[in-house]
C-alpha cells in the first residue's frame, strides 16, 4: 500500500467516524460482501476440523493397517489408503493442523517483526530508517521460496523450522507498510500532541500511531496466512517440510510424484490437494472481503 | 518584568535534498533570524500569510520542530537544545492548540481517557482524582462528564476544539501555543471559542502565542501582535497601536485587505498586494517585501533593513507615518 | 534520468552484497563436513586436514567469503560438491530451459490478465467480473504443484495429448517442435498462477483510472465507450500493471522450483531440489546469487520503466 493510499483511509476512518464507529462500519461493509463471507464460514469449519480431529478422525492417522495399503475407498477406509496403509481421511483431518498452525504462527512472527521494524523505521526517520530500509530491501530481494528451501535443508526439516523460518523471512512486507503508515500518522496532529504532552516514544507509537495502522496489517496478514499454508505444502510436496509420519496435506502429495500413484490412486492425492485449495481460497476470499471493507475506494 | 518565553535569533531551516544521496541543493528558510519576548500572562498575536513561517515557529518555540539555529529561553532556562528527554518534564509548562479539531484527537481514544492519560504520565494522582480532574475539565471547557465515554468522531468542530483546549490544559501549562485554533470553525463558533480562550486566560494566568492568519481573527485577543513575512517579524507593536498606526506597507496591505465600514477611510488610497508571496527557498534580497512593495526603492534591494523600535518595532528603509 | 538510474543502481549493488553474505552464513551453519564428499571415507585425520587446508576451510569465514568474491568477479563459482563439475558449467546448462519456461509464463500470464483485468473492470460487478475474480482467486489459491499434478493427470493420463515430464522425447530429434509439445503444460501452469495475481492487479488499476474525471471529461466529449477505454484508459492504467513484472519475478523464480520439478523440466528449479538433496553447497550459492541478481535487476528495470513511462515521478528522492 503506498502512502497516498494510506494516508486517504485515514482520512476516510475519520470521515467514517462522522456517522458510526469506524470498527462497526467495517463489521457492516464486510458482511456485504458474500464470498468473504462464505470464506469466513468455511474457514472456521477448517478450524473446527483441526481443533476436533481426534474426535472426527476414524482412527489414528498414524496407524498402519496391516492388511490393507493402497487400497481404494471402502467401508473401512472411507478415503482409502496411502502406501504404507493409513487411513487417507484420518490424515487429512489431523493435517489440517499443520496447516493452521504454520499459518497462524508464521504470521504472528513475521507480524511482530515486521511492525517493531516498521514502527521504529518510520517514527524515528533519519539514519535508523534507511538503514532499516535497506535490510528490508535485502530480505526483499531474496527468491523467497528457494532461500525457505535452502534455510529448512540446513535448520533440517520440522514444522517448527519452518514457521520460524517463514516467520523470520516473511515482514519486509509488513514492514513497508507500518512504515507507510507511521510516517502519514506521525504528521497528524494527534500525535503532535502526543509529542508536546511529553509522552516517552514506545507510547507514542504503540499506543497512539499503531492503532491506528492497524487495518492494512490485517489485510496482509490474512493473505499472509494462505501464503504460508502453500508454502509449507509445497515443501512438505518436495520433502522439505513436515516430515511423515506426521501428516501434513503437502507430504500427502508427495508419492503422486510417481506416475502409477498420480494414473491409478488418485485418492491418495487429489483430497489433500483439494484441501489445500479449500482452505487458501477461504482465507483469500476472508482477505478480499476484508480489504475492500477497510478500502475507501471501494466505499460508496 | 522578567519574559516568560524569550526567543533570540531564532531559524529553521529544512534542507532541500537533490541528488546524488544527501548533497544538499539549498534551503527553504521558514523562519529565519527571530527575536521576540513574551510576558506572562500576555497574549502574542502573530499574524501573516501562509507559507510566512508563523506555524512552524509556533512549533518550534516548544520544540515540536527542531530549531537550526538560535536560542529559545523558557522561564530563562535555555531550552533550544535540551534533549528530548529532558524536554519531557518541561512539556508540562508549555503546551498547544492545533487547527484542525479533526486531526488532533486521536480517533480511537475515548475523551476521558483522552484527558486522563496526560495526567497519568506526569502526575501520580489516584484513579478517583484523575477521574474529578477530567470532570472538572470537561466543565471548565462547557462540555459535560457524560461526555467523558465517547469517541471524538461523535462531536462537532467546535466541540473537539473544546476538548482539544481541556487536552492542553491538563497539565496546568504556563504558556500555550494557540495555533490558528478557529480558523476552521464556523465564524458563529469561532467567537465561542475565543471567548472560552480569554475566560481562560483570566482564570489560570495564561500566557498566549497566539498564531492568526489574519489581523482581524487576533484584534479581539492580543496584547500585542507581530506581523511575519517570509519567515521574519516585520512589525511588532501593541494592537492598538498596529491598528491605528501601521508603520511597515505590509501591515498596511493586509489591514487594507478587510473592507473598511468607515467611508473616509474607504475612500482612501489603499495598498493591494499584488502576485504571490516568493517561494522561501528563494528569499529576495534586501528587503524581502521590495517585490510587492509599492513604495520600493534602490535601497530596498540592497540592504536588508533591521526590526527596530522600542515599543513599535518595524523593520523597514521608509517606515509609514 | 542519468543520475536516477546510476544511483538506483548504486543503491542496488549493497543488497547485492547483502544477500551474498546471507547465503553465504547460512551455508556455513549447515551441519555436514563439505571435506567429507571429496575423501574417500577411509581417508585418515591427516588427510582430511590437509584436504580441509587445501579448499582453505581452516580459514576465518570472512577470508572465505572474500575468496569466494573474489572467485565471482573472475567468473568461478566453485565446483560442486556432488558432480565435481565446475558450478558455472553446470548452471549455464540450465539456464536456457529455466529462461525459456519463465519467459514463456510469463508471456501466457499477460496474454491471459490484461484483457480478463480490462473486461472485468470495465463490466464491474457483472457476471463476467465475478466469474473472473473468481478464477483469479482460483489461480492464486491453488499451489503450482497441485496444478501441475491435475495437468498432468488430466492431459498426460487420462487424456494424453501432451508428455508428462522432461524437455524433449528420449530418443527423439529434440527439435523445436518436441520441446515445445514439451513446454506447454509446464508454461501453463506456472503462467495460470501468476496470472491470477495480474488479473486482480490489472483490475484494480484499471477501475482506479475509470473512475477518474478525465475519463469522464473525454465521455462528455462524445469519443466512443471503445476509445475511451483503450486509449484514454488503458495508457494510464498502463502504469501501474509495468510494476508488476517486477513484483511477479520472484513470485515466478519460486513457482519454477516446484513446476520445474514435478515437469522433471532440466533447469535451475530442478537443480536446486538436486542441491539441496544432496547438500551441494556451492551450486546453491551460486544459484541464489543468481536468482537474487535477478530479482534486483527487474526491481531496478521496474524502477526505471516506472520513471520513464510516469513523467510525474521526481527523480530526486
Amino acid at each position: 500500500m503506498n502512502t497516498a493510499k494510506v494516508s486517504e483511509s485515514i482520512h476516510f476512518q475519520q470521515k467514517l467516524g462522522e456517522e458510526t464507529g469506524y470498527l462497526k462500519m467495517i463489521w457492516q461493509r464486510f458482511f456485504k460482501h458474500h464470498m468473504a463471507v462464505t470464506g469466513t464460514v468455511v474457514f472456521l469449519l477448517i478450524v473446527l476440523m483441526a481443533v476436533l480431529a481426534p474426535w472426527l478422525a476414524p482412527m489414528d492417522p498414524n496407524r498402519v493397517d496391516p492388511v490393507s495399503f493402497q487400497s481404494a475407498p471402502s467401508a473401512a477406509h472411507i478415503l482409502g489408503t496411502d502406501d504404507v496403509g493409513r487411513d487417507v481421511l484420518s490424515r487429512l483431518l489431523y493435517a489440517a493442523r499443520v496447516s493452521l498452525s504454520v499459518g497462524l504462527g508464521a504470521v504472528a512472527i513475521y507480524v511482530m517483526i515486521g511492525t517493531l521494524i516498521g514502527a521504529v523505521a518510520g517514527f524515528f526517520g533519519g539514519w535508523i530508517d534507511g538503514l532499516l530500509m535497506r535490510i528490508t530491501d535485502i530480505f526483499m530481494s531474496f527468491p523467497y521460496l528457494m532461500v525457505i528451501l535452502v534455510l529448512v535443508s540446513v535448520m533440517g526439516p520440522s514444522l517448527t523450522n519452518i514457521i520460524v523460518v517463514l516467520g523470520v523471512l516473511g515482514w519486509p512486507q509488513v514492514a513497508r507498510i507500518v512504515r507507510g503508515s507511521v510516517l502519514q500518522i506521525k504528521q497528524m496532529d494527534y500525535v503532535k500532541a502526543a509529542v508536546a504532552l511529553g509522552y516517552s516514544a514506545p507510547r507514542i507509537v504503540f499506543s497512539h500511531i499503531l492503532p491506528n495502522a492497524f487495518a492494512p496489517i490485517l489485510v496482509n496478514a490474512t493473505f499472509g496466512m494462505a501464503n504460508a499454508i502453500i508454502t509449507e505444502s509445497s515443501l512438505s510436496f518436495l520433502g522439505m517440510g513436515v516430515q511423515p509420519p506426521t501428516a501434513s496435506w503437502g507430504n500427502m502429495l508427495t508419492q503422486a510424484q510417481s506416475l502409477t500413484v498420480l494414473s491409478s490412486q488418485p485418492w491418495m492425492w487429489l483430497p489433500s490437494g483439494f484441501m489445500i485449495v479449500i482452505a487458501v481460497l477461504s482465507i483469500n476470499f476472508m482477505g478480499d472481503g476484508l480489504r475492500d471493507a477497510v478500502d475507501p475506494k471501494s466505499f460508496r | 518584568m522578567q519574559p516568560l518565553l524569550k526567543v533570540e535569533g531564532l531559524k529553521k531551516y529544512y534542507p532541500i535534498r537533490k541528488g546524488f544521496f544527501t548533497s544538499r541543493k539549498g534551503y527553504v528558510k521558514a523562519v529565519d533570524h527571530l527575536s521576540f519576548q513574551v510576558f506572562p500572562g500576555e497574549t502574542l498575536g502573530i499574524v501573516g500569510e501562509s507559507g510566512s513561517g508563523k506555524s512552524t515557529m509556533g512549533r518550534t518555540v516548544i520544540r515540536l520542530e527542531e530549531p537550526t539555529e538560535g536560542r529559545i529561553l523558557f522561564n530563562n532556562q535555555d531550552i533550544s537544545r535540551s534533549s528530548m528527554a529532558e524536554l519531557r518534564g518541561l512539556r508540562k509548562e508549555m503546551q498547544i492548540i492545533f487547527q484542525d479539531p479533526y486531526s488532533s484527537l486521536n480517533p480511537r481514544k475515548r475523551i476521558g481517557d483522552l484527558l486522563a492519560e496526560p495526567m497519568q504520565v506526569h502526575f501520580s494522582f489516584d484513579d478517583s482524582t484523575t477521574k474529578q480532574k477530567v470532570n472538572d475539565l470537561l466543565e471548565i471547557v462547557g462540555l459535560s462528564q457524560q461526555h467523558r465515554n465517547r469517541y471524538p468522531h461523535e462531536f462537532s468542530g467546535g466541540q473537539r476544539q473544546r476538548i482539544g483546549i481541556a487536552r492542553a490544559l491538563t497539565l496546568q501549562p504556563k504558556l500555550i501555543v494557540c495555533d490558528e485554533p478557529v480558523s476552521a470553525l464556523d465564524v458563529s463558533i469561532q467567537s465561542q471559542i475565543l471567548n472560552l480562550l480569554k475566560e481562560l486566560q483570566g482564570e489560570f494566568q495564561l500566557t498566549y502565542l497566539f498564531i492568526a492568519h489574519g489581523l482581524a481573527a487576533v484584534k479581539y485577543v492580543s496584547d500585542r501582535i507581530a506581523v511575519m513575512y517570509l519567515g521574519q517579524i516585520v512589525e511588532l507593536a501593541p494592537t492598538q497601536e498596529i491598528f491605528k498606526q501601521p508603520k511597515h506597507p505590509y501591515t498596511q496591505a493586509l489591514l487594507d485587505a478587510y473592507p473598511a465600514a468607515d467611508p473616509i477611510v474607504r475612500n482612501r488610497e489603499r495598498i493591494v498586494l499584488e502576485g504571490d508571496i516568493p517561494s522561501p527557498a528563494h528569499p529576495p534580497q534586501g528587503c524581502r517585501f521590495h517585490t510587492r512593495c509599492p513604495f520600493a526603492q534602490t535601497r530596498c534591494q540592497e540592504e536588508e533593513p533591521l526590526l527596530n523600535g522600542e515599543h513599535h518595532l518595524v523593520a523597514c528603509h521608509f517606515p509609514l507615518s | 534520468m542519468l543520475q536516477y538510474i546510476a544511483r538506483r543502481i548504486v543503491i542496488a549493488v549493497p543488497v547485492l552484497f547483502g544477500v551474498t553474505i546471507f547465503n553465504f552464513v547460512i551455508m556455513h551453519l549447515a551441519p555436514g563436513n563439505p571435506v567429507d564428499m571429496f575423501v574417500n571415507p577411509f581417508a585418515t585425520e591427516a588427510d582430511i586436514a590437509i584436504k580441509k587446508a587445501q579448499l582453505g576451510l581452516n580459514d576465518p569465514i570472512w577470508v572465505q567469503y572474500i575468496h569466494w568474491l573474489q572467485n565471482l568477479l573472475q567468473g568461478n563459482l566453485g565446483y560442486s560438491f556432488s558432480t565435481y563439475e565446475p558450478v558455472t558449467q553446470m548452471i549455464s546448462v540450465r539456464f536456457g530451459p529455466t529462461f525459456l519456461l519463465m519467459g514463456s509464463s510469463l508471456l501466457i500470464a499477460y496474454l491471459l490478465a490484461i484483457p480478463i483485468g480490462i473486461i472485468s473492470a470495465t463490466r464491474q460487478y457483472s457476471t463476467i467480473d465475478y466469474t473472473a475474480t473468481t478464477f483469479s482467486f482460483l489461480g492464486v489459491s491453488i499451489p503450482h504443484f497441485f496444478m501441475g499434478l491435475g495437468a498432468i493427470y488430466l492431459f498426460a493420463v487420462v487424456w494424453p495429448v501432451f508428455p508428462t515430464g522432461g524437455m524433449n522425447q528420449l530418443g527423439g530429434d529434440g527439435g523445436l517442435s518436441d520441446t515445445l509439445r514439451h513446454l506447454i503444460l509446464p508454461a501453463l501452469v506456472l503462467g495460470t498462477g501468476v496470472a491470477g495475481n495480474m488479473v486482480r492487479y490489472v483490475r484494480s488499476s484499471m477501475l482506479e483510472v475509470l473512475g477518474q474525471d478525465y475519463l469522464r471529461t473525454a465521455r462528455a466529449k462524445g469519443l466512443r465507450e471503445f476509445i475511451v477505454t483503450n486509449k484514454h484508459a488503458l495508457r494510464n492504467a498502463m502504469i501501474p500493471i509495468i510494476t508488476i513484472i517486477g513484483l511477479d519475478i520472484p513470485l515466478l523464480v519460486g513457482g519454477a522450483v516446484v513446476t520445474e520439478q514435478i515437469f522433471q523440466w532440466p533447469g535451475l528449479g530442478q537443480l536446486t531440489i538436486q542441491s539441496i538433496n544432496s547438500r551441494d553447497y556451492p551450486t546453491l550459492m551460486a544459484i541464489n546469487f543468481i536468482a537474487a541478481a535477478v530479482v534486483l535487476l527487474s526491481n531496478l528495470l521496474t524502477d526505471i520503466m516506472y520513471s520513464v513511462v510516469d513523467p510525474r515521478i521526481k527523480y530526486n528522492k
